[in-house]
Parts: C-alpha cells; structure tokens; sequence
C-alpha cells in the first residue's frame, strides 16, 4: 500500500531499468531520491513499447541490448530497497510479465519490495487475473486515465485503481512535445472534482513550469522522457546524473 | 472447447480465450465508438448496398475461380483452383477491406486516415481508397520493407499518402504496426485507423474478418457451380490471416471441407527464423489482442524471418490461434526456397505471377500433393499478384550467381 495523502505534492521520476547500463540504472535513480522524489517508477523495457514516445523507445531499446530481463529489474528493485524506503511502482508492459508467469511475477515483485504495478497496454478490464495476484500480494494497482475517458470509464478506473490514479495529461505517448494549455487545466480540474482517490498526471511533462501547472489539481507529477534526454545529451556520465539532478531538484523547488 | 467455434467474437471481444483489447486507456473510447458505429452498418441496407457496388465496379468483384489445368498436371495429384483475388483491383484482397472501413470511417465523419503495412500491399490498397474518398492518409512502413517492396511505395506516393518510415526495432510490418497505434493514440478524435488484417484489438478482427469474408462466399457458390460439389479442401497463406479466414469463413460449418494455413517457414522451423507463429509460438500479447505470438523467454517479441514481406509478423489473428486449438484449421508452413520454387513454378505454368505471400500457400501443395487424391479439388487463395515482388527474386538471383 502506498500512503498518498496530505497537501504535499509528490515528486515522481521515472527511469528505466538496465538504462544506460545493465547496472547504471541505479545510479539515477539515487540521484532522483536524493534530489527530493517522493516515488520512483521504474521502467522494465519491452521490445514494442506502443505508449512511448521516441526517448522511453530508445531507453527500452538500450537496457534490452544490455541484456536486462525481470530477473535483472527484480535485483534493481532490492538493490534500491537497500537505499531507501521510498515508494516503488513499477511500469512496464503486459507480455514480459505475461511470459514469467502472473503469479510468480506479483510474489516476486513483493518480496523484493517494490509497492505497485503500473500496466498501459492492461486496461482494468483485462486485468483480473494480475490484479487479483496482485492484491494478495498486497501490491498496489494504478490505472491510466485518459483524456478520452468516458465518464462512466473514469469511475471504475477510480475503484479499480488500489490507492492512486494516473492521470495521462495528453492523447498522446509518453514524451509528447504538446503544451498544456487551459483544456489541460480544465480536465485536471475535472479529474479532481470527480475522482474519489488522489492522482499523480504524467506524459509530457518536461520543466519546473510544466510540473507545476499539472500540480495545481493532481497530487503529484511524473517525469521521465525529460530526465532520459537530460542524460543522454549530456557530455559524460557524470554531468548526465548532474544535469537529471538538476531538473529533479528545480521541480521539486516549484512544487513545494 | 467443443470442435466448432461460434462466429465469435464474444461479448468481451473474444474468440475462444484468444483477443480481447490490450491497448492504453486513451484509444478505448475509439474501439468502443468504432464497434457501436460498425454493428450500426452491418445492419444497414444502404450501406451494405453501396459497399457491394464499390466492390463490383471499382474493386472488380466477383473474381473469377480459376482451374490452375497445367499446374494441376504438373503435381499429377489434386486438381488445383485458384481464387483470383491477385485479379482484384491493386492486386491483392486487401482492398476488400479497405473499401468497407473507408465506408466506414466516412460515416463516422472521420478525415484522416492511418495504416500500417508490411508488403506495401495493405498500404496501397488504403491509400487508393483515401484517394477515391478525398482523404488524408499516412501509411507507416518499415524501412527494410521500403526497400523491399520499392515499387508499392512509388504508388502511393503517387496516390498521394505519406508514406512514413519506420527505423525503430526489425524496422518491419510489427514495427510499422506500433508506429501506427502511437499515431492513433496521439490522433485518436480526428484519426481512424485503417488495420489490414484480422489482428489488433477487438473488435478489428471482426470487422476485417466480415470485410473479407466475401471471397470465400464467392467461392462457395463458384465451387458448386464449376466443380459440382464444395472444394475437398482450401489453401491460404497466413501473416495475419485475413485472406485465409476471408477463404475459410463460408465453410466453416462445411466439416468435410478442410482448412489449411500456410505460414512462413523461412529457413526452416528449427532454424529460428521464421514466422510460423502457430506453428512455433505460444500465447501472448502484441498490439491488442491476446494470440499465439513469437517471443523468447523473457517475454520480448523477436525478430520474425520470412522472403515475404507480407508474413514476416511475431503475430497471427486471434481468431487463428482459435481455430488451431479447436483443430477447425490445419496450421503448415513452407519454407523460403520451397516459395521461390513455386514463384517460378507456377509463373511459368500458368502465366500468372503470384505474389511471394500467396506463393507459400502453393508451395505447401506442392510439397503435401500426395496427401490428396487424384480425384479431389483444393481452393488455393491466390492472395495477390507478384509484380511487387520483383526486387526480391532480383536479389534472391544475384545471391545464387
């Protein structure tokens, strides 16, 4: 379970597992925690990632040629259990954890301490079987809400989601270019007055300005194409966690 | 499961435990308006009717039913006949389809047009339609496919679509397939999304599956008109599978007419590079729907081999992967150089050039001939024509010299 509540706004990178390097993955994500995220939702690359934009694509793309697979992402999971207690959700699409098997992917998942699960190509209404694996295994389940919800549909997402709803900003995939505008703030509002559970929005979010517009209705912002094109147009290593530290650390200061 | 399948789908979308919608939450609301607005017209007589003259004068339809005489001599084993959908308006059954979805996405006041496309077939037969309607369309490729089937993309450039190339993954059908659903899911009020075969998410199957099921209710009636009785069996080639349930629907209740789908063997089926998805696959889910699908253990789809650039999918419709369970539909395969050989076969034979999908299919009879008797007759779809196919037996030629 993750606990949501209060007027502080949550901070939420996203990073991919096994990206830039089998075991490099760890490195931005403690450089995320200690630039002030409040969760972390971790990637596990899949070779057709249909939601994403071109940054997510290529970070799948990498992590895949280094050869991660569950097992790996599992190991990254406990490993940032090691750091911290922050929440973990992880993000990732349905045929990887459809091969290793439903059940033992949610008991896995558990046991090494991540806290929810976060499926785009798995709508509430074919996830029976994997929200059912996942409730025993007391794992949070988030599901996407779109722009293009239907009223009836944004009120079963907000039951079936276990203790926050994901809110995607755009028609669009992840790392959309678009500029919210006040149709953005009117659907957040919305969002906002209907739903019963807190919501973090996501896609498209790409500055401190961006994040905080989103921040004025939902309870927390997701970053993640953003971050991978930070790192990857750096000149090194070292200034691509610099500069991913950087952006973290300007956005939480406009969110609090 | 019992040995018959009910013209599924199901409520949910299902055919067996197979389909269902496996896509982001943002194109929901358009499957849900594409399945009301399409159960809408298949009810609706003015629109089933304009859907018939189109296919009659712009498509050619009926096609003709044709007896392959000297290939049958040549196999000296069943009498051979070929469906002429290569006789169809650009070439291939594809356009079965499009015509009716184009109907469709004009009712729904819908101005631009989405597809994907492997061979280039699919492609052209959408952009020719959006050329007869007026509308915008984008037709995602793969590059390597680009540079395989070269001549299809001349035509629809000249047709007037965009023809987008695809460079991330095998940069093939499966990756123009995801680069198409990230444009719908980003254009999702204005666009709708043309899909060529019976795959992706419920209810596209369906409505493809019906589109295309034209073709075997001409057949039925062509066979007890030229034969005398129905076909001993039907030959189809299978990617997707929409020409083969296209073939196979009309019949489905015939028991005694058997089935076969022809998928890509590639080099081999031991050889890993294939794309015999039921053949060699296992159940799974890519771009919607839940099928048999190739994938390696750790759940990431792999690269499917095939000389054809209209089989080379991880995928197979769900209704396919229904109907291998059931035992309704015999799955086979045939290999590369088998598919060449009837390329060639059957073009110096015949005088037609069938295209390197529908080759498949003839491969498969010519390499399972005795399993039939003299006296029986085999359908085969001749799924398209081969003019596009030049590039690759060029290249195929110049490896041998």
């Amino acid at each position: 379970m993750i606990a949501m509540r209060g007027r502080h706004k949550l901070l939420v990178p996203f990073f991919t597992s096994g990206y830039p390097k089998a075991k490099g993955a760890l490195d931005l994500i403690r450089a995320g925690i200690d630039a002030g995220a409040d969760m972390i939702e971790i990637g596990m690359p899949f070779s057709d990632p249909m939601a994403d934009g071109p940054e997510i694509q290529l970070s799948s793309g990498v992590a895949l040629s280094n050869g991660i697979n569950m097992t790996d992402t599992l190991r990254l999971v406990e490993a940032v259990r090691r750091y911290s207690d922050i929440p973990l959700v992880l993000m990732g699409y349905f045929n990887p954890i459809f091969a290793f098997g439903i059940n033992r992917f949610a008991k896995s998942v558990s046991t090494c301490g991540a806290d929810g699960l976060i499926i785009p190509d798995l709508p509430f209404d074919e996830a029976d079987e994997l929200s059912r694996s996942a409730v025993q295994n007391n794992l949070s389940c988030v599901y996407l809400i779109a722009p293009t919800s239907s009223a009836e549909r944004v009120e079963k997402i907000d039951r079936a989601c276990t203790d926050f709803v994901y809110a995607v900003t755009v028609t669009g995939v992840t790392g959309a270019g678009t500029r919210f505008d006040r149709s953005t703030d009117s659907y957040l509002k919305s969002l906002r007055q209907r739903l019963k559970k807190p919501f973090v929005a996501g896609f498209g979010v790409s500055s401190p300005a961006s994040a905080a517009r989103l921040a004025r209705y939902a309870d927390g912002v997701v970053i993640g194409s953003a971050l991978i094109r930070a790192f990857r147009l750096a000149k090194n290593q070292r200034s691509g966690l610099k500069e991913v530290s950087r952006l973290l650390g300007d956005i939480r200061h406009t969110l609090d | 499961m019992g040995s018959k399948l009910e013209t599924g789908p199901n409520r949910r979308g299902r055919f067996g435990v197979y389909g269902g919608r496996y896509v982001p939450e943002t194109v929901m609301f358009a499957l849900d308006e594409l399945e009301s607005a399409y159960r809408g017209f298949r009810r609706d007589r003015t629109f089933q009717n304009e859907l018939k003259q189109y296919l009659r004068d712009y498509v050619g339809r009926p096609t003709p039913l044709y007896f392959a005489e000297r290939f049958t001599e040549h196999l000296g084993g069943p009498k051979v006949w070929f469906k002429r959908e290569d006789l169809n308006h650009t070439g291939a059954h594809k356009i079965n389809n499009t015509v009716g979805q184009i109907l469709l996405a004009r009712a729904m006041g819908k101005q631009r047009i989405i597809a994907e496309t492997g061979a280039g077939q699919h492609g052209l037969a959408t952009a020719t339609v959006c050329a007869r309607f007026g509308m915008n369309c984008v037709v995602y490729m793969g590059e390597e496919d680009i540079h395989r089937q070269a001549p299809n993309v001349e035509k629809m450039n000249l047709l007037g679509a965009k023809v987008v190339p695809v460079s991330s993954g095998s940069a093939t059908l499966k990756d123009a397939t995801s680069e198409a659903l990230r444009d719908w899911v980003t254009n999702v009020r204005s666009t709708f999304y043309i899909i060529g075969s019976v795959v992706g998410p419920h209810p596209y199957p369906m409505i493809v599956r019906d589109f295309q099921t034209i073709i075997g209710k001409e057949t039925r009636r062509q066979s007890l008109k030229q034969i005398g009785h129905l076909p001993h069996a039907l030959v189809a080639c299978v990617g997707g599978g929409s020409n083969a349930l296209g073939l196979f629907t009309a019949f489905m209740s015939d028991d005694k007419v058997k089935m076969i789908g022809v998928e890509a063997g590639g080099k081999g089926l031991g050889s890993g590079q294939h794309a015999a998805t039921i053949r060699k696959g296992k159940p799974g889910v890519l771009h919607g729907s839940y099928s048999y699908l190739i994938y390696d253990n750790d759940g990431q789809v792999v690269l499917p081999h095939s000389i054809s650039a209209g089989l080379d999918y991880p995928g197979v419709g769900p209704e396919h992967s229904a109907l291998a369970d059931i035992g309704r539909v015999e799955y086979g395969s045939a290999t590369d150089k088998d598919t060449l050989r009837a390329f060639r076969l059957v073009s110096q034979l015949e005088g037609i050039i069938p295209a390197m999908e529908t080759a498949h299919a003839l491969a498969w009879v010519v390499r399972n001939r005795k399993k039939f008797k003299p006296s029986q007759h085999i359908v085969v779809c001749f799924s398209g024509r081969g003019d596009k196919d030049m590039p690759i037996l060029r290249a195929e030629s110049e490896k041998h010299q």
